[in-house]
């Protein structure tokens, strides 16, 4: 099995504090980590070799320092990395980044399954995992979070996906390209020898030039077709805390309950 | 190399820029702002300099190979599951209806399935004037590549202005797949929609970072310009049965040999009431305890016709299924009320909630951060008063 990871680089929200007084963020000692639900992409991926022998290879579109998103894979037990990075590729928006990412897995050739995280906790868009498999014409299996079967004798892969409604469970034809949710399994941690063995490793940094059959013009900021006019904090939410405060619970709890009602969504 | 340009002459050195960054790749070097290689070109920081000295390069409009002209009318994906129309495809529909009227154009419905005439019909009655029909049994159970195929070639021959779709997980599945082959702008998880009335261009706003920050989004040289858009954004439309429309069959684009994903089975979630769509949650936290201690949330839940949902906490304790988990690991929901019991309310939390029309917490501890977001408040044991609210519900209710 040839398996490519799709994996970003993210602020660590945790770190993220609201200054009150601005309602502006405050990132002092902001930190970058691995993309949650890419983590589960990740481990997803070593589960898969570890069952069926073959590659891990993750890759990851950013700024040059998203190379420790790389490291820190490698250490968790992936068998190679490669890095995309290019003031050609900044500014990307999901349709760029969906692009030059396929033209990535393109060059490397020759997989069975492509993992990517269900979203990004920065973007929250979701959708650049459905933009590469488009790219790349094969098959999509969005919010799994479960593999149910997999067979490479007859190229094919059953999961259960998470909807709205409950799950579905769907067959169909490798390659496919997964993304995944957070249930689907525990991310082990990075270990000393695989560590050893990402500060060796040598990781190429792909650029423009890199990828074969790319059109310039689909790059980065130039090539999104979605242009970011405005940023603004979001609404503070009206109104102040009723702390209701009673003799009793049942008092408490009536008061609340008036006051529910006095809002009229029930 | 971060695309970035700082003027240096212009820079006063007032710092605003750097606050105004999400990813911290702003900070001042000898009172004049430098930027470092976290910078992906987001454009937080433009609007906070006062002297204009931060600039991107313009994105310049590739090609032009779009004839923007050429594409009219504003269409809404309608999601069916099982023969019956999503709740928040006739949110589309409603928001579809404003944004036609405002542009002066038609209103299409495109209504993918198998027997699904009936949501023809009730498309037009929430206020599509022309239905795409395609039925067929290949389209019974919802897949990625023959609705796509479908949709991109209904898109190439007829070249709507405006393509929307809920923002469920249906409907980002389609729409990234549909935007990536068309190339053309989508723009995901919208919480607001608008006609900029100077140019006609739809003005899409969304949160990022967590809900804190909004951005404002155009797709000013591609056609479609495709949204996806979170439940309970806008109002509901109501039904009008007398309204006329005309339904055009239309063919599947692809065969039942070419499909390589089949839905074999699917199980449903026990709850009546799913959290996405749901007005009413009752979530429960670290504070329920135990499995046990979500009967008394679900209790609530019942009464009041609600969801229950919980924090991630309880959720890899394994109190409860993932599928109720509220947050920036599960579910971001906006319902109008929205009980958070035994939950402290950390960032990831609140970043799946803190839109709630109305937000009540119950907590042992009075400094959570769950009250700061929390339009009502009760600090005390949710043993006590979770069962003690569901008797005052049951009384005031249901008499």
């Amino acid at each position: 099995m040839k398996i490519i990871v799709c994996i970003k680089q993210v602020p660590g929200i945790t770190d993220v504090k609201i200054n009150p007084e601005t309602n502006t963020l405050i990132r002092e000692g902001i930190s970058s980590i691995i993309n949650p639900f890419d983590m589960y992409a990740i481990e997803e991926g070593l589960r898969i070799k570890e069952k069926f022998g073959g590659k891990v290879t993750v890759i990851s579109l950013g700024p040059p320092q998203a190379i420790n998103a790389l490291k820190e894979a490698v250490g968790m037990g992936a068998d190679e990395a490669i890095q995309l990075s290019d003031r050609a590729f900044a500014g990307s928006d999901s349709w760029a980044t969906a692009y030059t990412l396929a033209l990535a897995i393109k060059k490397i050739g020759n997989f069975n399954i492509i993992l990517c995280g269900k979203q990004a906790i920065d973007g929250d868009t979701g959708q650049v995992g459905p933009g590469i498999a488009s790219q790349l014409g094969i098959t999509q299996l969005t919010y799994v979070f479960k593999i149910i079967k997999l067979e490479p004798e007859s190229s094919t892969i059953t999961v259960e996906r998470l909807l709205e409604e409950g799950r579905e469970i769907v067959e169909a034809k490798l390659p496919a390209l997964l993304t995944v949710v957070k249930d689907i399994n525990q991310p082990r941690a990075t270990t000393l020898f695989h560590i050893r063995r990402a500060s060796s490793l040598s990781i190429p940094t792909w650029t423009v030039v890199d990828l074969p059959g790319v059109d310039p013009y689909r790059l980065g900021l130039k090539g999104s077709p979605t242009q970011v006019i405005k940023i603004f904090s979001p609404p503070k939410r009206e109104g102040v805390l009723d702390l209701i405060k009673a003799d009793s619970a049942e008092q408490s709890a009536a008061i609340l309950a008036d006051k529910i009602i006095a809002e009229k969504i029930l | 190399m971060p695309l970035l340009e700082i003027d240096k002459d212009k820079c006063i050195g007032c710092g605003g820029c750097i606050e105004a960054c999400p990813l911290g790749a702003l900070s001042l070097v000898d009172d004049l702002a430098v930027v470092n290689d976290k910078c992906t070109a987001c454009g937080a920081c433009l609007l906070a300099c006062p002297v204009h000295a931060l600039n991107l390069p313009e994105a310049l409009p590739q090609e032009v190979a779009v004839n923007l002209v050429a594409y009219s009318g504003v269409w809404v994906w309608i999601e069916q599951f099982h023969g019956r129309i999503g709740s928040i495809s006739i949110e589309m529909l409603g928001q579809g209806r404003k944004l036609a009227d405002q542009r002066k154009v038609a209103l299409t419905a495109c209504v993918l399935g198998h027997n699904v005439e009936h949501i023809t019909k009730e498309a037009i009655s929430f206020g599509a004037d022309r239905v795409f029909w395609v039925d067929d049994e290949s389209l019974a159970a919802y897949s990625t590549a023959p609705y796509a195929s479908t949709l991109i070639s209904l898109i190439r021959e007829y070249k709507p202005e405006i393509f929307l779709l809920g923002a469920s997980s249906r409907g980002r599945d389609l729409a990234g797949s549909v935007a990536s082959v068309l190339y053309t702008g989508l723009t995901a998880d919208c919480t607001g929609l608008d006609i900029d009335l100077e140019n006609g261009l739809l003005l899409q706003t969304r949160p990022a970072f967590g809900g804190n920050i909004m951005a404002t989004i155009i797709c000013a040289y591609h056609r479609p310009q495709m949204a996806t858009v979170r439940y309970h954004v806008f109002e509901m439309p109501i039904a009008d049965s007398r309204r006329q429309g005309q339904v055009i069959p239309i063919k599947a684009a692809m065969s039942a040999e070419q499909i390589t994903a089949h839905v074999i089975d699917s199980i449903l979630e026990k709850d009546e009431i799913k959290l996405a769509d749901a007005r009413i949650i009752v979530s429960g936290g670290r504070g329920v305890g135990g499995p046990a201690g979500f009967e008394t949330i679900r209790k609530l839940a019942e009464v009041l016709g609600g969801a229950v949902g919980s924090s991630r906490q309880a959720v890899d304790a394994g109190w409860i299924s993932y599928a109720h988990q509220v947050g920036q690991t599960g579910r971001t929901v906006r319902p109008d009320l929205y009980i958070a019991c035994g939950i402290s309310g950390q960032i990831q939390h609140l970043a799946g909630m803190k839109t709630s029309k109305v937000i009540v917490a119950i907590n042992k501890n009075p400094d959570a951060p769950i009250f700061n977001v929390a339009n009502y408040g009760i600090v005390g044991d949710l043993f006590q008063i979770v069962p003690a609210l569901t008797e005052q519900f049951k009384k005031k209710l249901h008499k």
